[in-house]
Formats: C-alpha cells, sequence, structure tokens
C-alpha cells in the first residue's frame, strides 16, 4: 500500500505525522511545528481545493497540496 | 548587593550603555509591532498579516532618566533560519555582534496562546547568547482558549526574565521597563544552551570555534550552516567554512531537521510543565467557524468580489460629495485671488500656475483616504491572509504565489511599497514576476487621470438602482490592469526558468478587532505622503510648466496675438481673448514642445496639449491632471474665474471639427495608456534597488511602454 499523506486526509480528519518525503520542504514544515508525532486535522480547503489549512500545534496553517502531498501519515 | 551595583553601573565604565540598543525579535502577529509602537510612540503600521514589517524600524524609548533607548522592531521570523530576504536581517543582525544594530538586549514577544511554536524562535535567539526578555504577549487570547501560563515557572525552566505583558493595551511595560534595565546592568543569561551542536557534531564545532575565534557553540553551527548568506563574512572565510563542511562530511539540512526535532522535543516538556490547557479537543474557535464561510467554494469568492466592489464604490460614489465641495473651494478661491490681486504675472502664476496645479493634487485626498481606509481595515482585521489563500490557486497558473496578492492590493495604492513588499516572498522567480507586474496595478496617481476622464465621457446613470455607472467604468480599469497584470506574469513564467520549488507555507492569523488608531494613522500617512511627496513634485512642475506656457521664443507670442486680432476684427471681445489666449499658448516654449512630439502621438488621438501634459508626466504620472488645469486655463483666456478642471476639459474645442475635444475615443485612448504606461521614475529605482540590477528595470520600462501605446493606438483606432 502506498503511503498516505496530509494531502489524503477529508475535512475534519485527523492524523498523525510520521515522516516526510522531503528534505529541504520538511525543513521549513518542522518549523512551523509539522513535527513526527504531531496530530494534524484538515480543518478546512480553499475554494478551488487547493491550498489546505491544517490545525496543527494549536494553530492553523495554510500550505499548498503538493507540500501537503510530502507530510506522511500513518 | 543591589545598593552596591546600581551607583557603580551610573558612575564607572557602563556609562556608554545610556543609549542601549534593544531589539524586537518575535513571530508574525506575535504582537511586535504593537509593542514597537506602545515603547516608542512613533507610529508605523502593524499589519495582521505575515512580512508587513518590510525593513526594520527605529524608534526612542525613554528608559529612565539617564538611559533613552533604540528600539529596532525587526521583521517577523519563525526561526533563526531565514526563507526569504526580509528574514535574512533577522539573522544578519542576531549572529554578528560587530553589526551596528546588535542588541543589548533582545525582546522576544511571544504569543502565549501559541507558546509551543513560538518558543523555538526563541531558544534559537537565545542560544545566540543576545541577553533576552521573554515578554509574553496575548494572555487574554490564551485565556479564553482555556490556556493558562505560568509565568514565573517558564522564567525558571528558562533561566531568563519572563515579562507579562499586553501589548494592544500597554499593560505590563512598567516590569518590561525594569527587566530590560536589569539584563542591562547585570545580565541574566541561561547556564546552558538549549540546543548544543557539539553534541552532535564536537569535531566540526570546536574546529569552526577555533578557526574563527569564537565561543559559542551554537553561533559557530551558524557559521556553518549560514555562511552563504552571512554578509559580514568575507569570500575567504567563506570559502574556509566549505572546506570545513566537507572535511567532516557534514550535511546541513540533515542537522537542522534534527535540531528543530530535538528543541521541539525539549519545548514540548517545558510547556507541559508551564501551561494548563483545558481546551476541549476539537471545539472550533470562532475564527475558524469564520474560515469556514470566508474560504467556502461559493462564498469565499462572493465576498472578496463583493469587497472589492465596495472599495470601487467608496472611492467613486461615497468620495464624489467630499471632492465637488473641494473642487468648487478651490475654484472659489482661485477666483477671489484674481478678483483681489492686481493683475499682472504673478497674479497669474499664483493662480493658473500654483494653485491650478495643486488644486487639481487636493481634490483627490477623499478617495485615497477612502482606499486606504478599506485596506488598512483588511489587513488589521486578518482577512488579508484569508485572500492570500483562496488567490493562491489562480495566482500560481501565472506564475504568482499567494503572497504574490498583498504586493498587488498595495500596488493600487503605490507601487513603490508594494515592490518592497515583495521581499516576504520566498521563492526568487515568484518574486521577480511579482515586481515585474505590480506597476500595471492602477495605483493612486493614476486615480486622478481615471476620476476626471471618465467624468467627461461616462454618463452619472445607475444601474441596477444601487452602482454608479461611473464607478463600474472605473472598476473595469482597475480589472483591466489587473487582468494585464496577470497576462504579462503569465508570458514572463514562459521566459523565466526555474530549479527552484515554488511554496506557500502560510500561518492563518486569527481575526482580529482592527486597532482605530493603527487605522486612522495608516491613512493620515497615505494621505499625507501623497500630498506633500506628491504635491512637491507637482508644484514645482506646474510653476515650470507656467513658465513655458506663458513665455515664447523670442516675440513669436505677441506676433500670434497681433496675427488673432488682425484677421478677426469684428470677433465679440470673450471669443477674440479666448482665441488669443489659445494661440500665444501655442506659441509659447510648452506648445513648441508639444508640436514636437504631435505626429508621434497623432495615431492615439492626441493633439499637442496632451502632449505637453504627457511630457511633464514622464517622471510621474499624478502631474498629468496638474499640468492639464494650468495648460487649460492659461489657453482658457481671462474670464475664467470659478471654473474646474473638468468644466474646463469639457468646454476645450476640436479646432477641426468644432465638436468637442474629449471625444469617448480620445478620453478612452488616454485611459487606456494611462493604465499600461510605465510613468513613475521611483517605481523604476525600486525595482531596479528590489532586483539589485539595470536590466529588469529597463524591461519593465520597455514593455509597459510599448503595450500602452500599442493599446491607446487600438482603441483609439477602433472606437474614433
Amino acid at each position: 500500500m502506498s503511503k498516505r499523506s496530509v494531502a489524503d486526509l477529508k475535512i475534519g480528519e485527523r492524523a498523525t505525522i510520521q515522516s516526510f518525503e522531503n528534505q529541504v520542504m520538511s525543513l521549513k514544515l518542522l518549523e512551523m511545528g509539522c513535527l513526527p508525532g504531531a496530530e494534524v486535522c484538515l480543518c478546512g480547503k480553499a475554494p478551488l481545493g487547493d491550498p489546505i489549512c491544517l490545525d496543527v500545534s494549536g494553530y492553523c496553517l495554510a500550505l499548498r497540496k503538493s507540500e501537503a502531498a510530502t507530510i506522511f501519515v500513518d | 548587593m543591589n545598593f552596591f551595583a546600581s551607583p557603580i553601573w551610573q558612575t564607572t565604565n557602563y556609562t556608554e550603555l545610556s543609549s542601549p540598543v534593544i531589539a524586537l525579535v518575535g513571530n508574525p502577529n506575535a504582537g511586535k509591532s504593537s509593542l514597537f509602537n506602545q515603547l516608542t510612540g512613533l507610529r508605523q503600521k502593524t499589519g495582521n498579516f505575515p512580512g508587513v514589517t518590510v525593513d526594520k524600524k527605529f524608534g526612542t524609548w525613554s528608559i529612565d532618566a539617564q538611559t533613552v533607548a533604540t528600539v529596532v522592531d525587526l521583521p517577523g521570523v519563525y526561526s533563526i533560519y531565514p526563507k526569504s530576504l526580509d528574514e535574512q536581517l533577522v539573522t544578519d543582525i542576531l549572529a554578528n555582534p560587530d553589526h551596528a544594530d546588535y542588541p543589548d538586549v533582545a525582546i522576544v514577544v511571544v504569543d502565549a496562546s501559541n507558546l509551543h511554536r513560538n518558543l523555538l524562535l526563541f531558544t534559537q535567539v537565545a542560544d545566540l547568547k543576545v541577553p533576552v526578555i521573554l515578554a509574553l504577549n496575548m494572555l487574554d487570547v490564551a485565556h479564553k482558549q482555556a490556556k493558562e501560563v505560568n509565568a514565573v515557572k517558564l522564567a525558571m525552566r528558562l533561566g531568563v526574565p519572563v515579562v507579562r505583558i499586553n501589548a494592544r493595551t500597554g499593560e505590563g511595560l512598567d516590569s518590561l521597563k525594569k527587566a530590560v534595565t536589569s539584563q542591562i546592568q547585570e545580565p541574566t543569561l541561561p547556564g546552558k544552551l538549549f540546543f548544543d551542536p557539539a553534541d552532535e557534531a564536537p569535531d566540526l564545532i570546536a574546529d569552526t570555534r577555533q578557526q574563527y575565534g569564537l565561543d559559542n557553540n551554537y553561533l559557530a553551527l551558524q557559521y556553518v550552516i549560514q555562511h552563504d548568506g552571512f554578509t559580514f563574512l568575507n569570500r575567504q572565510q567563506q570559502i574556509g567554512l566549505d572546506a570545513l563542511i566537507d572535511k567532516h562530511q557534514f550535511n546541513e539540512q540533515t542537522f537542522q531537521a534534527g535540531e528543530t526535532i530535538t528543541r521541539y522535543k525539549r519545548i514540548a516538556a517545558i510547556v507541559t510543565e508551564t501551561m494548563t490547557n483545558q481546551r476541549p479537543i476539537g471545539q472550533p474557535t470562532w475564527s475558524q467557524k469564520l474560515d469556514h464561510v470566508l474560504l467556502h467554494p461559493v462564498w469565499g469568492y462572493a465576498i472578496f468580489g463583493f469587497i472589492l466592489l465596495l472599495i470601487f464604490q467608496a472611492i467613486f460614489a461615497w468620495a464624489q460629495p467630499f471632492m465637488d465641495a473641494i473642487d468648487t473651494g478651490v475654484a472659489w478661491l482661485n477666483g477671489q485671488l484674481k478678483e483681489s490681486m492686481p493683475a499682472g504675472p504673478l497674479t497669474d502664476l499664483l493662480t493658473d500656475g500654483v494653485l491650478a496645479g495643486v488644486g487639481g493634487i487636493l481634490v483627490f485626498i477623499p478617495q485615497i483616504a477612502f482606499l486606504f481606509l478599506l485596506v488598512s481595515l483588511l489587513e488589521e482585521s486578518g482577512y488579508m491572509s484569508r485572500v492570500m489563500v483562496i488567490m493562491d490557486r489562480i495566482m500560481r497558473k501565472f506564475g504568482l504565489n499567494g503572497r504574490s496578492v498583498v504586493p498587488l492590493i498595495s500596488g493600487v495604492a503605490c507601487a513603490v511599497p508594494a515592490i518592497m513588499a515583495t521581499r516576504s516572498i520566498g521563492t526568487r522567480r515568484d518574486r521577480l514576476i511579482t515586481i515585474l507586474v505590480t506597476p500595471l496595478m492602477s495605483c493612486s496617481a493614476r486615480l486622478p487621470i481615471y476620476t476626471i476622464l471618465i467624468a467627461l465621457v461616462v454618463p452619472s446613470h445607475r444601474v441596477l438602482g444601487v452602482f454608479n455607472l461611473q464607478g463600474l467604468a472605473l472598476m473595469g480599469l482597475y480589472l483591466l490592469g489587473l487582468a494585464s497584470a496577470l497576462l504579462a506574469a503569465y508570458i514572463l513564467k514562459l521566459f523565466l526558468r526555474t530549479k527552484e520549488r515554488s511554496y506557500f507555507i502560510m500561518e492563518l492569523p486569527t481575526f482580529k478587532m482592527p486597532r482605530w488608531n493603527h487605522v486612522g494613522l495608516a491613512v493620515w500617512e497615505s494621505v499625507r505622503s501623497f500630498v506633500w511627496e506628491a504635491g512637491r513634485v507637482i508644484l514645482a512642475i506646474s510653476v515650470i510648466l507656467w513658465v513655458l506656457a506663458s513665455y515664447g521664443p523670442g516675440d513669436a507670442m505677441n506676433q500670434a496675438e497681433a496675427r488673432v486680432r488682425q484677421q478677426n476684427p469684428s470677433l465679440a471681445t470673450d471669443q477674440l481673448q479666448n482665441q488669443i489666449a489659445s494661440e500665444r499658448l501655442e506659441a509659447s516654449y510648452a506648445g513648441v514642445f508639444g508640436h514636437f512630439i504631435e505626429p508621434t502621438i497623432r495615431p492615439l488621438g492626441y493633439d499637442w496639449k496632451i502632449g505637453i501634459a504627457l511630457l511633464s508626466s514622464f517622471a510621474a504620472r499624478e502631474v498629468f491632471v496638474g499640468t492639464m488645469a494650468t495648460i487649460y486655463s492659461i489657453g482658457d483666456g481671462a474670464d475664467d474665474e470659478g471654473v474646474t478642471v473638468r468644466e474646463r476639459l469639457q468646454q476645450e474645442r476640436n479646432p477641426k471639427t468644432g465638436g468637442p475635444m474629449y471625444t469617448p475615443a480620445l478620453a478612452w485612448s488616454l485611459l487606456i495608456f494611462y493604465v499600461f504606461a510605465m510613468m513613475c521614475m521611483s517605481t523604476l529605482a525600486a525595482t531596479q534597488r528590489e532586483t539589485k540590477s539595470w536590466k529588469w528595470p529597463g524591461v519593465q520600462l520597455l514593455y509597459m511602454m510599448s503595450l500602452a501605446y500599442l493599446a491607446a493606438f487600438a482603441t483609439y483606432q477602433f472606437l474614433k
């Protein structure tokens, strides 16, 4: 089974971050509080489905779907 | 101890610290700029979206009788590792003790409602061994979310002074003063590093410390990882660090990722000890509920569109009564001056030159005030970052970025700050494209031109009962500017290829009540700078133009007058005066210039009078209306008391057809010309500064001017 990423979440769905696909991107995401083991919740999407809004580490983070796809969840 | 310490500090070698430097550091939206305003009273704008503090800002803060501190407001960052140009500044200062702005104390402003993420930056700044104070802000927001922070415990765990403040109301500033004073006298530094890179890479850190004479492991790590961006290192030193990285087979990215994870782990332990969180899991905040509507597929765009429409409605319809009042007032003053002052060149200069030119600018104050009022409300409330989110997908198609929205919207006010605001765009190509297309957005300097020409040719009908036809025409021009900016971006995207990956990762701040004093100041600042900065240029050009239009080469003007009198002996006095004035203008220096360029602008429908206005507004387009006012008041004969600029244009006749000069074809051709034309030296200078090359301002000037000429040509030929 291919790995699930944050981009696959449905609105309101929760998941725990496992690992990152891309190291350069992961540096930015880690600093914003997207840590392995942290729980995220997809709280909304922009009108065209992209970017998406994540509830992570107690605040709302907006990011593109292509970036969300580099965050693997369990 | 304190009893002795205090007088010693005041009398001995510490006296040079009587003007210490204090830096404000913090995440975006943590309240840093609000604190800056509270401390310095020096007014500046605080936005509610990342990247508003484009440049560092300075102010003074008198701490006590002997101490006046310089406060530096640094751009908001999430970590010490910069991701865009504006963020680079923070590390450049904090990692370089020899920097002129290196702080004696850094106040790290922390949003208590998001302690976890805010502490990452704090621990990094503390590890650079800058004496720090943690200012715990937004405790009221945290309280509403059922989070309580124990400041005393936090201070003990972190080993630094922690002060509870409210940057909006100014609570806790006395305690902050005390903490700053004691940090200057006897700095309290944490005993050990939160994250010691020597634990992971001992040899590399030891080598770096030794070769560069550093006594701090974390600073040594910054030298290793960030040396390419450190402007204070010379080429030799940077190459030396590359060699060290090779020698120790060091992987910066893996190490940096490890650092962030380790820091967050330690921060999590500290937060658990010092903060209680009784917030029920999964309960949406009212900000989130609001986002459901504002980011909704239908409502999201509908609301954004409605807000844009509202802005144009305000600029055109609501501002009209104020503008009419100013317009009539200036015309009345002009008439009064002409009546009460002795006739002569001085009176003419004052009325036809100065007052006509300046009046043409004063009249646009209401529109600019309305525009900035609404734009700063959007920024203050936090709605602007939602706009970035809903626009990112669309912007991406054009080689832009959601973050390009702020420069583009600011461009409606003025392209210069807008181009500076592109520094928050992390990707280089996205940033360059944004810089190149932003001046296509119709700035406030175009507004006077639009207004006056639309009023000439578009009737003031109501459409659908609410919207004014003139307002819709104005909105059409703004949309044309936007559409052409997007199209230009799309074309530039095809030419500018890059391997760099574009990204958009942004915090959505919670909605906030706008601070009315900040909004008021933003409006005041913009009106003041428009009147003062643009006004001075316009005043100078108006006077020069009046001179050029009132005097001609040799005896040409008097000959023209004599010729008119001879040819039309039977004309009524009024008509004769008009005819004479017109002929005299044509024979003047300005008239000669106008005639000289007439052949090139004839295909666009312009005559030599408009040619004069085009030439004079080449460096700054806002001069156009002032010039028109000056030209037509000179060319309009003597009997023109109490006549507004618009009425003068309306009365202007085309000498060939005998009909009105300002036909719809001509007015639209001019309008379209000014939508595209790059007639602003300040913008070109800003582009040069920001791209650090002469190539890009050249490209910008060339493509916009060609576009303007071709589009105006097409418009005139089509409508004629």
